[in-house]
Formats: structure tokens, sequence, C-alpha cells
């Protein structure tokens, strides 16, 4: 029967490249494949099967997309680009200027996304004026998770600045927590650097920094003092964090056994299935210091060109995925908030609700700023040489004007 | 060796000649397939290492550029430093952890076929299945380490996985664990192999066992040491599961290889270019080790 | 690698390699039995300690795990992980389990072991007994192959599958396998037909015999040992292979591995170690079969063929 079903396959791209004959199916290329996750993209296969239109589920896990990427490169190489992928960023940009993505033009204008998406997600949504992307959700990233009996067994309320959050960690440690609950993963490095480089240098420097890539403010004091907070909160972490996966630091929360730990949204799903209530057993809250700021990266999924323009299926399944039913039951699930800022969002839990409202808050007031941990502030190849910087600091490689002058080297040679 | 497929040169009819190129016939997919799609994909890899591809090949041409950015990274110097500690380590050790083990399993032993089993089945599971067990073994909070804490030896230290500079060293050990079985099932058919009287005439003439090994059983597992040691590159220049799988190239790039470096900049930070370069090198190196080992062994038969 | 004498290839095809030999040396006067056994004992656990990391822990449930006791025995028992894993769990947007995948699996690897193994073993006969000028070059072309880091071949392959009409089709994906497996299996059979007497297929030729013939009831008849070594091998590969299955595979032709890949991966959800592992040992079971079933003839193959001179 599998055999069938592939030649089937076969005989259906064979028809679509040689004349362009419509098969009323998608082929999606995700990775998300968490029991949660992939369900909740259930709900929009379900929408399309009551529009008659089948779901070929492409899903290739690993690595946060980066697995996905390199089997849609291979597919696009061969000829046989899926429908639809879902994406990061700068990944949309790339494919763009590829030419490799369908034009929503028609579809955005009809449904008025340019509303209700904030400028800041348009940015990695469209091309040139052109939208080629449909974005599904915004996760932020600068969040911290709390143990609510370690806070209140010491006493502590929520930090507001950098000083009240050291004083914390200080006094979680004193009494033998884990102060910080943190996993030496590049990426995970560069999300606490995100949210410290934000909280010292403010929005503005994020900016000149991390998105307009201005040498000047790269190797400024600021930066300095980034990295030297940097090290402070090494000195928080316990000495087993090289290479801890995210989720076995959020047990360490839940265990009772660290305070805080630093983490996007996601996080939220693990405390919740170990049978935690947010406010009640962990808390959570803006990271010190950028109590009005969203970090974010958003998940988006973009068309591949079939030949002339979008095909009904991918403005069919582009509809859906911005309909507010979609976005609101697929980010209940996903621990994200719905991309759409019109929404009604009184399904979400505490923490969601909060999320959104800052969300919204954040993108009117435009302190809504892409990630560069997540690949929303700057391309591929400068964020990953960031990474090696940051990784390398944490680790202990390089003081903090080694480090200073190792991040300008990167964005030098990889920013052409 | 004997040459049948020449024979007496005449005009001959059509069908004979078919009957003389069939051989060359049966061979000649395999050749074709090869020359295609590893010969010409590495023609294709030296191009794209001079051009300026990012995202998708692409066909400007840019010189030298890539290499010089290549050997500015400093990821790459570690990537082929580790390659050099790991790939000796790795070929060294399970070479001869797999002749012990040979040896004594030699050693007419009860339930040999389950112990054999035991010592070969690493080899059968990939990385994507070992790799969190290994990871969780090594990792000194929840490990080996934090077992012997808790059966009492309070000062035992394993935080090899956590240390920039041992790190490697964990990562070889798991892939001796993977492979040293296999090499031990080499020593040992090698071992089977060796004609028993040449033996019996040694012990006759005295010679203790360590010299009976020494002299004569080791020299004759040359063929063994041949075939392991092509396996064994093979696997120390392509281990990209088990780098990933255990460490993640990390803590910061202290397990950096090629192979990750290769795939991170060709796929993850869409410099394929760079990656091209890369590849080219490692080739490059490959072929400096395995072109001179290949060309002595088959010049031999001559 | 060179022809073996004609009598040690008799040796080594009738005597049983699984079995000590009558006569060899002995460590035992230096070395007790009891030393050595627990040498041996010694070895199989470090051996075993990951296969008992993850067979514990695919018994117990999730919260035994992430309290902490990782390398414990499980206090509750449970078969929920494997049933979890086997046919409900999430790998796609449909709670499928591995089931459907292991089954992907086994229709890509069957052909291409068996068509790598058979092109294997001709290509091993040309090269051995129809020698010719250039052969041995040839050879080495081919084994070099073996070497070149697959991440390098994915986009040329991915490109050429395209112009074939070949991507994201089964027979493309045993195509890929085919090519980047016939250098190890060209290897096994050609050591192993280079220690075959030559007289004898020069004999059959004087009664007439072709190409084929000589092929089919002369030399395969006695391939079974390298032929079992060099199943072993590209079954282990080509089913451990994730690179190529996740690039070249279609929706419906994703093999274990990948759908494996994706239980275990998942970026941002609740990993459920249990079912990880259980999945793990599911996805492994095959090639640890053939492993169990035919490890006494690999040894047996090994000696036979890859490792003589």
């Amino acid at each position: 029967m599998k055999m069938t079903n592939a030649f089937k396959a076969t005989v259906a791209a064979a028809a679509l490249v040689a004349g362009g004959a419509q098969a009323q199916e998608v082929e999606v290329l995700h990775w998300w494949t968490a029991g949660g996750e992939a369900a909740a993209l259930n709900v929009l296969k379900e929408d399309l099967a009551g529009q008659d239109i089948g779901w070929q589920d492409m899903p290739v896990a690993g690595g946060g997309g980066t697995q996905a990427m390199t089997v849609l490169r291979a597919r696009v190489t061969s000829g046989n680009a899926p429908t639809a992928v879902q994406m990061l960023g700068f990944d949309i940009q790339d494919w763009a200027q590829e030419g490799a993505l369908a034009n929503l033009n028609a579809l955005a204008e009809e449904n008025n996304w340019g509303e209700v998406i904030p400028d800041a997600l348009q940015r990695f949504a469209t091309y040139e004026d052109q939208w080629v992307a449909a974005p599904v959700n915004v996760h932020s990233t600068n969040w911290v998770w709390a143990d609510a009996s370690i806070m209140e067994e010491l006493g502590l309320e929520q930090p507001q600045s950098w000083e009240e959050f050291v004083a914390a960690l200080e006094a979680a440690k004193e009494a033998g927590y884990v102060a910080l609950a943190h996993g030496g993963q590049a990426w995970q490095d560069a999300t606490l650097f995100d949210a410290v480089l934000m909280a010292t240098g403010g929005p503005e420097f994020y900016q000149k920094t991390m998105i307009d890539l201005d040498m000047e403010a790269l190797g400024s004091d600021t930066m300095k003092q980034v990295f030297d907070r940097m090290a402070t909160l090494r000195g928080f972490v316990d000495d087993n964090f090289s290479g801890r996966d995210w989720n076995l630091a959020s047990a360490m929360v839940i265990n009772d056994e660290a305070a805080f730990q630093m983490m996007g949204d996601w996080a939220k799903g693990e405390f919740l299935n170990a049978g935690q209530t947010p406010g009640e057993d962990f808390l959570c809250f803006r990271f010190p210091g950028t109590q009005d700021q969203v970090l974010f990266n958003s998940d988006q999924f973009a068309m591949f060109s079939q030949g002339e323009g979008v095909s009904d299926e991918q403005a069919a399944l582009a509809e859906a995925i911005l309909s507010p039913e979609f976005q609101i039951a697929f980010n209940k699930v996903k621990g994200s908030v719905p991309a759409r800022t019109d929404l009604d969002v009184s399904e979400l839990d505490a923490c969601g609700q909060q999320g959104y409202a800052e969300y919204k808050a954040a993108a009117e007031s435009g302190n809504l700023f892409g990630s560069m941990a997540h690949g929303h502030a700057n391309p591929a190849a400068v964020k990953n040489a960031m990474y090696d910087v940051i990784t390398a600091h944490f680790n202990g490689e390089y003081d903090a004007e080694t480090a200073v002058q190792e991040l300008q080297t990167a964005v030098e040679i990889n920013a052409m | 060796m004997t040459d049948i497929s020449r024979t007496e040169p005449a005009s001959r009819p059509f069908g004979d000649r078919f009957r003389d190129a069939l051989p060359k016939l049966v061979l000649s997919p395999s050749v074709a397939m090869v020359a295609i799609f590893v010969y010409g994909f590495i023609a294709f890899t030296l191009y794209l290492s001079f051009s300026d591809s990012r995202v998708l090949p692409s066909y400007n041409l840019v010189g030298w550029k890539n290499y010089e950015f290549l050997f500015r990274i400093r990821a790459w110097d570690t990537a082929v430093t580790n390659l050099v500690i790991f790939g000796t380590l790795y070929i060294a050790i399970c070479c001869a952890l797999g002749l012990l083990l040979a040896i004594l399993l030699d050693q007419k032993i009860r339930a040999e076929g389950f112990i054999r089993t035991v010592y070969l089945y690493p080899m059968a599971l990939s990385f994507i299945v070992t790799g969190v067990a290994w990871k969780w073994f090594l990792d000194p909070g929840i490990g080996l380490e934090a077992v012997m804490r808790g059966w009492g030896w309070e000062s035992f230290r394993f935080d090899w996985i956590k240390d920039s500079d041992m790190a490697i060293y964990t990562i070889v050990i798991a892939a001796v664990w993977q492979t040293s079985g296999f090499v031990m099932a080499m020593f040992l058919a090698g071992l089977r192999g060796i004609d028993g009287e040449i033996l019996k005439a040694a012990q006759i003439d005295g010679a203790s066992t360590f010299s009976l090994y020494r002299r004569i059983v080791i020299p004759q597992l040359r063929p063994a040491f041949m075939s392991a040691f092509v396996v064994l590159a093979h696997m120390a220049i392509k281990s990209y599961d088990l780098v990933v799988a255990l460490t993640g190239g990390g803590p910061g790039n202290a397990t950096e290889v090629p192979a990750t470096f290769m795939y991170s900049y060709t796929f993850t930070r869409n410099q394929m270019g760079i990656g091209a370069a890369s590849a080219v090198i490692m080739l490059m190196t490959i072929a400096a080790i395995i072109v001179p080992y290949l060309w002595s062994e088959l010049r031999e038969k001559k | 690698m060179a022809t073996a004498p004609t009598s040690r290839f008799i040796t080594a095809g009738t005597g049983d390699p699984t079995q000590p030999r009558a006569k060899g040396p002995r460590l035992s006067a230096h070395l007790p039995r009891v030393i050595l056994y627990a040498l041996l004992t010694l070895f199989c656990i470090y051996y075993l300690l990951p296969l008992y990391v993850m067979v514990a822990n695919s018994l117990k449930p999730l919260s035994e795990i992430t309290a902490g006791g990782m390398m414990a025995l499980p206090d509750a028992w449970t078969l929920a992980p494997w049933q979890s894993a086997w046919s409900t769990a999430q790998i796609g947007v449909e709670a499928t389990g591995l089931r459907p995948y292991f089954i992907n699996s086994l229709v890509m690897v069957i052909p291409a072991v068996a068509i790598s193994t058979i092109l294997g073993a001709l290509n091993g006969y040309v090269l051995t007994k129809w020698h010719f000028r250039g052969a041995t070059l040839i050879f080495g072309l081919l084994l070099f192959g073996c070497f070149i880091p697959f991440q390098m071949v994915l986009i040329p392959m991915a490109r050429m599958l395209g112009l074939m009409g070949l991507s994201g089709t089964v027979p493309g994906l045993i195509f890929v396998h085919l090519v980047y497996g016939i250098g190890f299996s060209t290897l096994y059979f050609r050591n192993y037909y280079a220690a075959f007497p030559t007289e004898l297929v020069r004999a059959a030729q004087i009664d007439g015999a072709g190409f084929f013939r000589i092929f089919w009831r002369i030399l395969l008849p006695s391939s079974g040992p390298i032929a079992v070594v060099c199943i072993i091998w590209q079954f282990t590969n080509i089913w451990n292979d994730f690179l190529f299955g996740a690039s070249f595979a279609d929706f419906d032709s994703q093999p274990m591995t990948v759908a494996l890949n994706n239980l275990v991966n998942s970026s941002t959800g609740v990993k459920e170690y249990n079912v990880h592992f259980a999945g793990a040992l599911m996805a492994a079971a095959p090639t640890l079969l053939v492993y169990i079933v035919a490890g006494r003839f690999f040894v047996r193959g090994l000696m036979a063929g890859s490792v003589k001179g």
C-alpha cells in the first residue's frame, strides 16, 4: 500500500511538472513533532480536509529546524519542493531572494493581513513588498521561570532590575539551591545573552548591535558590560550545565532544585506537563530590566512557488493558518501567542494572556524586537558567528575584552 | 593472478566478442555510478569551493576567498586538531582492545557465542539511538559520577564531557564502544585462520606464549589490521552522528570535527562556499592517508 | 590482499571458525581462568551499560526519570512507553507511532541490501576471475568512494535524482544507498573471491561454461559466509542511515530513523524519555536481531574473506 502511495505521489509530482495540473493536496515540511504541537497542527489538517484538500505530512525534527532546512535544500534542488514549509526569520528572506516563494499579496489584501500583523513580523513575512509567508505564532524569549516555593521560602519578590535579580540569585545560591538553571548549548547561551544585552543597553542599543550590526556599538563599553554580566550569571549556574537540554534545566526548577530559569515561553509546556500551576507552583515574568520589551521569534509557513503563482491549496492553507480559530487553538498548546493582534485570548492561560498583552503593547510602542538567538535579528552566518563568541566567553575561553573584539571580527567576516 | 579473459586473439564472430566484453559490461554500471556520483561530485564540490555559493550552489567564481576565510576561522583549527586526536586514539584503542578481546576469547571460553554477540552488538545501533544513553551516562550530574558518589565514593570525579580539554576523549570512549567489537571479530577471524602446525612447531621449539604471540601470531594478523584500518579510518572521518548526539560540538566548540564543521557551514550557516572548501581540504587529507595505503596494498598482487 | 594459497582457503572454508582451534597458543599458563573470565565479564558490562540505560528507562514512568533516577531500575514497571512508541506516539500531525515507518524502512532496506550484495558479488567476480588491464585501478577507485563524507554529496545528489525523475521515491532512495554501498560490498567479495581457486573457474571454462554460468554454479554456492558479512554490513548501514532518508524520502516513505529522530528530537515540546528509549530499541531491533542470528556466521565470513591477505 505504501508503495502505491509513493507511486501515486510520483505521478502527481510528474503531472505538476508537466502540465501544472492541480493536485488537491498540500505537502507540508515542518519540525513540529512533539505531542502537543503536532496535535495542534492536526487542527489545520482537519480544516483543510473540510475543504477537500489532502495533507501530506513531512515532519523532520532536529536542531530547531536546521535539519528540516537541509532537507528543504535537497528537495528544492531536486525539483521536488514541498508546497509549504515551516520557516524562521532570515531563512524566509534567503529563499525569497532565490525567487522560490509564491506571492501571497492578493490573499493578504483580501484578509487585511497588513493591519493585524505587526511590522516587526512583516519584516520577515514580506520580501520587497510581497507577502511570502503566513505567520503562525510569536514566541517570546525574554522570560524568567521561577520556582514559587523557593521564592517564598527566601522571601523574594519578583525582581524588577538587574541588581534585584542578582540579589535574588545570590540569596538562592546562599540557601544552597542552584540559582540559575541553565543548559550550556550555544542557542541557550545566546538566549541569555539577548536578554542581558536588552536589559543592559536598552532597545536602541539592541537595534544598533544586533540588527544594524553597527561596529562602533559592537565595540563599545556597554558591550563589554554585557559580557561582564554574562560572566556574573555564569557564577550562578552549576558546574554541570554544559550540554544540558533546556527541558532538563526546567526540570531542575520543577523539582525545586533550582530557583530560576531564563528561557522562551515554550518552557511553560514542561511546567504544565509536570502538573504545575502558573502563579502557584511557578511564576513567569520578563527578564528584569526588559519588562517593556518583547524579544520574539515567529514560526511562519512559506509557500513554495508551483510555477504559476499561488495555487488554490496554498491559498487555502495560508488563509487557514491566519484564521482566528487556528491561531488560538494552536497557540494554546504551543505556549506561544497568536501572531494576529486582534484576537480575544481569554482561552489562553495566565502566562499566555500576559504574554499576548505584552506582545501587543510592545508592537504598539516599537518595543518588539527579533531575537538574535533565534535567528530574527541577523542572518544565519552572523548569528552563528556570534554564538561562537558568546559560548566561548560563557565557558571562560575569552575575557570580556577579547569577547568584544572577537564579536567585531565575527561580524566583519560574516556580514557580507 | 591468472588471467583467463584474454584468450588467443583472432578474427572472431560477434558472439565471442560479446562474451569477452561481458565481464566489463557487468562491471560498467558500478564504474559509471562511482564515476558520476563520487568523482563527479568531488569535482562539483571543488568548483563550489571557488564560488560565492551561499544558500544554494552558485557559479560565480571568487578565487581563493573561501579558503582564506576558512583558515581565519578558529573553529576549523579546533576541528582539524580534534580529528587528529580522535582519529589516532580511536584507531589505536580499537585495534588494541579488539586484539586483546580476540586473544582472550580465543582461549576456549565457555559461552563464547554469547560474549561475542555482546561485544559485537553496539555496531548494530545508530547513535541517534545510543547518543542519549551515552550522554546521560557521561553526565556527572546523573551518570557514572552521581552513581559512584551515591555508593559512597564521595571524591569520585568523571566530568570529562563538561570539560573543554577532555570532552573529545569522551567521544573516543563512545566511539570505541561502538566499533571495538567489530574489530575484535576481525581479529578473531584472523586468529582462527592461523595454521595450527606453525604454532605447534614453535611451541615445541620452546617459545613462550608471549613471544609466540609477538613473533608469530600478530605478524600473521597483518591483513586483519589492514582491513580494520580501512573500516576504522572510514568511520573516524565520518563521525558526525556521534559528535552531534553526544556533545553537539560543545562545550563551546571544543569537540567540533571537520564533518560537523562542514555540515554547519554548508547547511546551517548558509556559507556553502566555505563548507565546500572545508570538504575539499578534508578529502585531500583523506586521500593523503588512504591512497598510499591502497596503493601499497593493491600493488603487492603484481 | 594478495591471493591466498588455495590450501588455506580450504582450511578456512571447511573448519568452523566459530569453534576454538584444538591447538593454539594458550594464555592459561600466565593467566588463571578466573582472571580471564573476570576480564571478559568486565568488558561485557562496558558493552552492555548503554543498553541497560535504554532498557531500564524504557520501562519506567516519565516522572521517575525526571525526578533524577536515570541510572536506577524502575520502581514501577510499565510497558506503556513501548505501546506508545509503537502505535500512538506523535511522529507527525497524526499519532501513528513508529509502526508505519518500520514498514517503510523494510520496503527500502530489503531491495537495497539485495541489489548491492548481488552487484558486489558480480563486481568481485569480474575483478578477480576476469582480470583485465586497469582492474586494480578501478577497484581502488571504487574503494576510495567509501571515504567521501555524505554531507558533501547531498546537494548534487538531489539534483541528479531530480534529473533522473527519482526524487522523493523509494527507488531513488534505494539507488542512493546502492551507489554509496558499492565500494564496501565489492571489497568484501573481491577479497573473498581472490582466495577462491582460479583453477576451478578455468576448468569450467574449458568445459564450455559461460560467464554467468560459472558465477552461478561455481562461485555463488560457496559465497555464503561472505554474503552474510556483506548483508550484515549493508543492512546495518542502510537501516541506520538518517541523512539520505531524511533528504531523499517523501512524506510516505520516510524511514524509521527519520521517524525516530522526529520522536526524539522535537525541539520545544515535552521530552518523554521513556517513550524515546522504547522507540530507539524498536528502531534497533532488526539490526540487533540480524547480529544475534547471523553473528556466528559473521566471524566465519570475515575469516574466509575480508581479513585474508
